[in-house]
Formats: C-alpha cells, structure tokens, sequence
C-alpha cells in the first residue's frame, strides 16, 4: 500500500508539472496535426486517410512519449530532485514504471488526436481497434523506455533532445512508415528490423489497412521482448550512472 | 548505543581516493559532526550512508541494517537533507511537503497534517501556498529541512544545513536542529563552520582528504590543544620601553605585543599575576584587564589539520555566506 502511494504521487506530480501544461498539451494536438496535413499534401490526393493513419499514430506516440520523458528527467537529475526520488524507500522498478506511465498516457492520448480529425471524413468502423489499442500501448512503453535510457545517458537537457532526435528520426524512416520495408535497400534492412517501432507500426498496418508483412502473434512476442530488453537496460543503466 | 557503525568505508573515483579507510560510529540521540573544508569526502560519505552512492569498501551499519545490502530498509528510517534545496520549484511549499511523505507511503490526512505542523514550527506557514522558486534562500533550506523530516525518521543526514543562508535564518536552522536532538533524533551533519560544529554537535570528527584525522567532544578536542597558558593584558600605556626588563625578569614568559597597549603572555606553565602586575606598577603601567586566552576549537583544527581556518572562511564566502 506505502508503496502504491508513493508510485501514484510519482505519476500525479509528473501529469500536473510537465505533462498537463500548456505547451506540452499543444504540443500534443499540433504535432500530429502537421503530420497528418503533411501527409495528405505530399500525397497529393491518391493516398487515402485510412493509409496514413497508422503512420500518423506511430509517429505521434513515438515523439509523445520520448520528447517529454528524456528532457523531465535530465532536468530533474540537474536540480537534483531526482535524487528525492532514489532516496524514497521504493524499489528502483517501482521508480521507473512511475516516471514512464505519465509518459505513456500522453503518448496514447497523442496517438488518438488523428483518428478523432479522421472520424470527421472516413468511416473507422472497420479497424480492428482491439489490435489497435495494443498496438499503441506497445509502442508507447517502448518509446518511453527509450526515452528513459537517453536520460539515462544524458546530463543536459540539450543532451536529452539530441540523442532523442538521433533514434527517432532513423527510426521513423526505418520502420516502414515512409518505405515499405520490402522497397528498403538490403544494407538498410536489417536495421528495421532490429528497431521496436518496425513492428508496433506493422501491427498498426495490419489492424488498420490490414496489410502487414508479419504475422500479429510475431509483431507481438517480438515487441514484447523489446519490452522485457529496454526495461532490464533502463533499470541497470540507472544503478550503474545514478547510484555511482 | 551505537545506532550508525561505519568500518573502512573506501571510496575511490579512478584514482582518486574520495574516502580512505575511515571507521567511526555514532549513538543513539547526539549530534555527530563531521567538519573539514570542501573536498574532504563529508558529501561523499553521506551519499554512501543514505544510499546515493556505492562504498568500494567497508561497511556501514545503520539501527542494525546493513547499509550496502539493505538500503531500501534504512530509508525508511533515515530523513536526508542534501547540500543543496532540491525540492520542485513550480509546487508550492505545502505540496512540496506533501509530496515528500506520499513518498514515504504517508497516507492524504496524515501528510497533510503534518505538512501544516512543519509549516507552523518552521515559520512558513504563511508562504505555503507560494511556488518554492519564489521563496528566499533562508527559506528554501527550511522547507528542505521540513522535508527531509516530513516522515519523522529516527536518524537524521544533514548536508551542510546552514551554508548559503542568512544569519538570522541559520540561527534558527540551529535551533530547529537542537530541536530535534531533544525529540531524541540522531543527527549526522557535515559543516565547515567552526562555530556551528562547536556550538551544536555532541561529538565532531575532523575530516581531510578522506581520513578521519581526529573524533571527540569539544572538551576533548580542547584538552589536547591547552598545552599553553595564555594572558591577555589590556594597559593604559605602551610598554614596548619596558618589554625587555619583562623578559629579563621573567625568561619563562613569551611576550607578544598585540596592538599599541595589549600584549599577550604565553607560557608553558601557569602564569603567576601577581609579580607581573607588580613590576608593570613600578613602572607606572596599570593593567586595567587581564583575560586568560582559552584555545579555540578553530586552533584545535588548525593544530590537528594544518589547515588554516582562513581557508574555510573563504569557503564560505564563496558559498555566498
């Protein structure tokens, strides 16, 4: 119970202080209202919005999640008040699963602003949106995962933003969003499929379109192992550079 | 009974030796202060005790808990309060507080209510709906020190409580810590004010380079350093013309003029006034006071350091002090 108390505090600082201000909640509507509008003007009428939606919605969890996880910590690990929270009697898991939940629930949250613009002009009832939905949440806690790794490994905000936008933005081309993975170059290829987004965005594909090139039950085992793999590094890397 | 036990605790960062080797121990209900100027290893062995740091070596015994093993158990019972005011500026003083104790699994009532009494005995009730950003720097360290005791643990770490503050807000700081011994607290704090470690720990240990170069109360630490008698005479003339048949007459006195019409008498055995006052009459010199010098305990860490006490108050000041 102390425990559960100490993790919902967590949780409840980190939505009221980063994640509910009003840049970050801008920030949420306008960034995947670009992209959506972007899309649809590179495309120049052929592609459907049915098609750009699980691109738009990867896209929106992905930046969602890492851009305010990786700058928080670092800024709370530079003013110290980090340090409160290694100082609390909660085990280091408990710790990390607080701080990347806020992250998490704004990702999710991110990646249903485009299917409520698309609501308006296409019908969405044929979406398998079981699938969807744990699709979306598999890449949020990835992409929060990764998120925590680069503050782990960042001591500047600054830091936190540019090692963010070296994953992310390889990753975004990589995935199959912008290439399908068949059309990739053959040295480019093995990288995908060595990235968590490859396959949360091939889920996407399948629940949504239903083209994808894997198998869900694959996509699934494969994101979950990206899942246990992050988790382990984020809590190791925390031990090894925070408690020195 | 001994409540802290710490034995050979090491710490190395490559090759530098933050801390080498140290043994001391702490009872239940004093005040233990570690004093020595910045880069001693005092920060560096609170964060080893309270958690935020690895020993290379050693080991540290916390109410029966081992430290190393088991730091998740001594956090429970530890309240710390770092060098500097980590709290979050954008919450304001109250939810600071509570924030802190739902940490410690305190449930809403319960941190709410005892948020409002920290609040009250540290004056800042009336700032608690305040963002800490806006507060002073007197203030703020209050609020951490609130803090850090939010969850009212049994052995409290207290990082340098009173540097970067005002006086005023020090004194208090002070008090508050007195306080808590009085509770039956046990408080480990590190300093490099000379003053505050005389005027509130039960026991001090010298700490340079990350040894303990000695531990003892304030009379203990002063016992060793009386080897000398000391007198100062305050006069009503300059005896400069008479300082020679002084030490004439008196060849086991050292006499060193201190200003036009003081001089200081030093010697190894205890001085006799009388003939003094005699001799200074005959010469038509009177004393109008005579104060005997007791060592402080700033000459007691200079003699056992080699460090001056300048070096600390430069320290100081630049901490802004």
């Amino acid at each position: 119970m102390k425990t559960m108390i100490a993790f919902w505090s967590i949780l409840k600082k980190d939505i009221l202080n980063y994640y509910l201000k009003p840049p970050n909640i801008s920030w949420g509507i306008i960034f995947p209202l670009s992209w959506t509008l972007m899309q649809l003007m590179r495309s120049e009428g052929n592609l459907g919005i049915v098609e750009l939606l699980p691109g738009l919605m990867a896209m929106s969890v992905l930046f969602g999640t890492t851009s305010m996880l990786a700058v928080t910590i670092t800024f709370e690990r530079k003013g110290r008040s980090f340090d409160r929270l290694l100082l609390a009697p909660i085990s280091i898991s408990i710790l990390v699963v607080a701080k990347i939940l806020g992250a998490i629930l704004f990702g999710i949250i991110n990646a249903f602003i485009p299917v409520i613009f698309a609501a308006f002009f296409i019908d969405l009832s044929r979406i398998n949106w079981g699938l969807t939905i744990v699709a979306i949440i598999f890449i949020a806690v990835t992409s929060a995962l990764m998120g925590l790794l680069i503050a782990v490994s960042a001591k500047e905000v600054f830091e936190a933003q540019t090692l963010s936008n070296f994953f992310r933005f390889p990753m975004l081309f990589l995935c199959g969003l912008f290439v399908p993975l068949d059309k990739l170059p053959v040295v480019l290829k093995p990288l995908s499929f060595i990235l968590p987004l490859t396959y949360g965005t091939d889920i996407l594909n399948g629940s949504v379109t239903g083209n994808s090139v894997f198998s869900a039950i694959i996509n699934f085992v494969v994101m979950l192992a990206f899942v246990i793999l992050l988790f382990y590094l984020c809590q190791r890397n925390i031990k090894k550079k925070w408690i020195l | 009974m001994e409540i802290i036990k710490v034995t050979h605790l090491k710490k190395t960062y490559g090759d530098v030796e933050a801390v080498n080797n140290i043994s001391f121990s702490i009872e239940q209900g004093e005040i233990f202060g570690f004093l020595g100027p910045n880069g001693a290893g005092k920060t560096s062995i609170i964060n080893m005790m309270i958690g935020l740091s690895r020993p290379t070596g050693g080991h540290i015994m916390i109410d029966g808990i081992d430290a190393i093993k088991d730091i998740k158990k001594v956090q429970k019972i530890i309240g710390i309060v770092p060098d500097e005011n980590n709290l979050y500026d954008e919450m304001n003083g109250f939810e600071n507080l509570c924030f802190c104790a739902s940490l410690y699994g305190m449930r809403k009532k319960e941190r709410e209510k005892r948020a409002t009494e920290l609040l009250k005995q540290f004056n800042l009730l009336k700032a608690s709906r305040r963002p800490f950003k806006t507060y002073s720097k007197g203030m703020k360290r209050k609020l951490t020190i609130a803090a850090g005791i939010i969850h009212d643990p049994k052995i409290i770490f207290l990082d340098e409580p009173t540097t970067g503050i005002d006086v005023e807000s020090a004194r208090q700081i002070r008090e508050l810590i007195l306080d808590l011994k009085k509770q039956g607290k046990t408080i480990f704090l590190t300093t490099h004010y000379i003053e505050e470690a005389e005027r509130i720990c039960d026991r001090i240990a010298f700490i340079v380079n990350g040894k303990i170069v000695k531990t003892g109360t304030v009379n203990e630490l002063m016992e060793n350093a009386e080897s000398e008698h000391k007198i100062n005479l305050v006069l009503d003339n300059n005896i400069t013309g008479s300082r020679a048949e002084l030490e004439n007459q008196f060849p086991n006195y050292k006499i060193k003029m201190v200003g036009d019409n003081s001089c200081l008498i030093i010697s190894q055995e205890r001085i006799a006034l009388s003939p003094l006052l005699q001799l200074l009459d005959s010469k038509g010199i009177s004393v109008y006071e005579a104060k005997a010098i007791k060592p402080s305990l700033e000459d007691v860490f200079v003699k056992v350091t080699g460090i001056e006490a300048v070096q600390l108050r430069i320290e100081r000041e630049k901490l802004g002090t």
